[in-house]
């Protein structure tokens, strides 16, 4: 590593304070707008410091909303993104670590056409092919649906080849080792190759939750009816409806909230996928 | 226990390259056989063949009396030691040893005596609730074999189990496999490319070269009497001495007065040549000495003969007092000679 000299220890510092800086502070405006009456913002001045309406402000949010403003209490939309975003979660996880096992561990016909078929649907993200995706969703009736909100948003290239990447590292004489053993395939599956990738499985997870946590343009797509709108659209409508200004004090109490379950998540994964990281299984 | 019967045993893999040409062997009963051979002689697949990891392309293997060609590794009632532990690496060592036994639906009980009683053979109770990971390379080679010993299996098929060992360990790991395979007399087959692990381990030794076999025989058979010069070269460190019949008859050297018809290359052990002349009929050359290598209680003397390319190599125990440059007069034993056909490669007698 680099020697320890004073200035070079100053100037690391300084790089990751103003790092940090620009990182955090939009997120501390956001909560400290979210503690201000709803007048403040229309001065045109930002406050810094926290104001006297936090509590009124969270309270409104959450137990009344503002229907006016086209906003209902965000309970049920922190649900529904939950909703949605574990089920994109459990199933793309799912989903992709069984087909790349699939493709490491299976002999089939056409083994590598099917996976460069699956690497090829990296390039396509969600908003390239939405038009027809809504097409087909529509013509199923899943609008208006959980299974509409989140099936289509579960197929992924990313965690497919991302678990393949890591089957391939795992050393094949393991596999003959478990066959030795009696271990069939879905047991050696189930006994052997899940354990080894919960590391694997905790990052993903943290990566697809918030991905699926995010969803903005597709759950504005298929929902019309207020019981399934999420949270993310739900700070859009809040923004952009009513006929009155936006109440940002409320938008920002929103933002706040809707920010918390991906941290949480990272705070609950993090103990899992760090270990990952520093110690190799292998 | 049983018996392994390979009969014309071939194997070309998909891209038709041929591995393994038609092998037969009968490996007896609590026997334990060596199989040894440079890279690339078809010795791992043929284990492999043995184990059910890899697909026999036409013969017959039997392990005792069933015919298992098409049988899963795990119903063959074989147990393997792998190159690199192949540990499971989240499991302690407890239940890396009682995996195979719990898959096989064993009770409880019976899985916890005999993992302790594996555990306690290769002294490595202390570590049965460790990781692998925690464990050192001599720890991690005694659980792979422990998890081949709790399976009381009808063989043992070891490859190169000991070639991810340092040089020390590796001895004092021979001489124990050693050890246990003559207290539990099961029926083994080991893979090894080390010609010295070979010769300590056999029974007896298959030579493979090629796909094919060389020489099956007892190590001593096949050190002091190696049926080709592929196994001439290969078996005994530093390798035999070969040395044209012609040139010898050529420079005049005194030359034994009997030997086998057909013989144009005869080897001599580095160690079978003396400075000193035997009685009785003899072989006898002189060279220059090229090198000196001192080696503790033994040295190598490396020396040119004229006109040849290769140079000849002696064994004499101690440091003898020679200068580089000096004349050396080597001698021979007639019956130390191992006469040899350069055109089929074959012993003549």
């Amino acid at each position: 590593m680099v020697e320890n000299n004073r200035w070079g220890n100053f100037f690391a510092h300084l790089v990751l304070i103003i790092g940090v800086a620009l990182v955090v502070f939009p997120v501390y405006v956001a909560v400290i707008a979210s503690t201000h009456p709803s007048g403040t913002f229309l001065r045109g001045v930002m406050p810094l410091l926290p104001g006297p309406n936090a509590l009124e402000n969270y309270r409104t949010v959450i137990f009344e909303g503002r229907s006016r403003a086209g906003t209902p209490p965000i309970g049920g939309m922190l649900w529904n993104s939950f909703i949605m975003a574990m089920a994109i979660t459990i199933g793309k996880l799912s989903i992709s670590i069984i087909s790349a096992f699939a493709i490491v561990y299976f002999r089939f016909p056409f083994r590598i056409f099917f996976f460069w078929v699956i690497f090829l649907t990296l390039m396509l993200p969600v908003e390239v092919r939405i038009v027809p995706t809504f097409q087909v969703v529509a013509n199923l009736g899943m609008l208006n649906s959980f299974a509409g909100l989140s099936i289509p948003l579960i197929a992924s290239a990313t965690a497919t080849f991302l678990f393949r990447q890591f089957f391939m590292t795992v050393p094949e004489e393991l596999m003959e080792a478990a066959r030795v053993d009696g271990a069939g395939p879905m047991k050696f599956f189930k006994d052997i190759l899940l354990p080894l990738s919960i590391t694997n499985i905790a990052a993903l997870f943290v990566i697809m939750f918030i991905y699926g946590w995010n969803q903005y343009l597709w759950p504005l797509l298929i929902t019309t009816d207020p019981e399934y709108y999420t949270i993310v659209m739900g700070i859009q409508r809040m923004v952009t409806g009513g006929d009155s200004e936006p109440l940002w004090h409320l938008v920002m109490a929103t933002v706040t909230l809707a920010a918390l379950p991906p941290i949480l998540v990272i705070l609950f994964m993090q103990r899992l996928f760090v270990k990952g990281l520093t110690e190799t299984e292998k | 226990m049983a018996s392994i019967h390979i009969d014309n045993l071939h194997k070309v893999y998909a891209g038709g390259v041929q591995a393994v040409t038609g092998i037969s062997l009968d490996v007896q009963d609590g026997e334990m056989i060596v199989l040894v051979g440079p890279s690339g002689c078809g010795k791992s697949t043929l284990l492999r063949m043995v184990a059910g990891l890899e697909t026999i392309s036409s013969g017959t293997l039997k392990i005792g009396d069933r015919v298992v060609n098409n049988l899963e590794p795990a119903d063959r009632d074989i147990a393997m030691v792998f190159q690199n532990y192949a540990l499971y690496p989240h499991m302690t060592v407890y239940n890396n040893l009682a995996y195979g036994l719990k898959n096989r639906k064993m009770p409880k009980a019976e899985i916890d005596r005999r993992v302790q009683e594996a555990a306690t053979m290769l002294e490595i109770a202390p570590f049965l609730d460790r990781k692998p990971r925690n464990l050192s390379g001599g720890q991690r080679q005694r659980v792979a074999m422990g998890r081949a010993l709790v399976r009381e299996p009808a063989a043992f098929l070891f490859d190169e189990p000991l070639s991810n060992l340092d040089a020390k360990l590796r001895v004092q790991m021979r001489v124990e496999i050693k050890q246990l395979q003559r207290r539990l007399r099961t029926t083994s087959l080991y893979v090894t490319h080390d010609q010295l692990e070979a010769l300590t381990l056999a029974d007896r030794l298959v030579v493979l070269n090629g796909g094919m076999i060389e020489q099956v025989g007892t190590p001593m058979e096949v050190y002091n009497k190696p049926a080709s010069l592929f196994v001439a070269g290969f078996i005994g460190s530093p390798a035999m001495n070969m040395i044209s019949a012609d040139y010898l008859r050529e420079k005049g050297a005194v030359f034994p007065k009997s030997l086998p018809e057909g013989t144009d290359l005869i080897g001599i052990r580095p160690d079978e040549l003396t400075l000193v002349p035997p009685t009785g009929d003899q072989l006898a050359v002189s060279g220059k000495l090229m090198l000196l290598e001192p080696a503790g209680a033994e040295s190598h003397l490396y020396i040119h003969l004229e006109g040849s390319d290769q140079p000849v190599v002696m064994r004499v125990s101690g440091v003898p007092d020679m200068q580089d440059g000096q004349t050396v007069q080597m001698h021979a034993k007639v019956d130390a000679l191992h006469p040899f056909s350069k055109a089929t490669g074959r012993r003549t007698g």
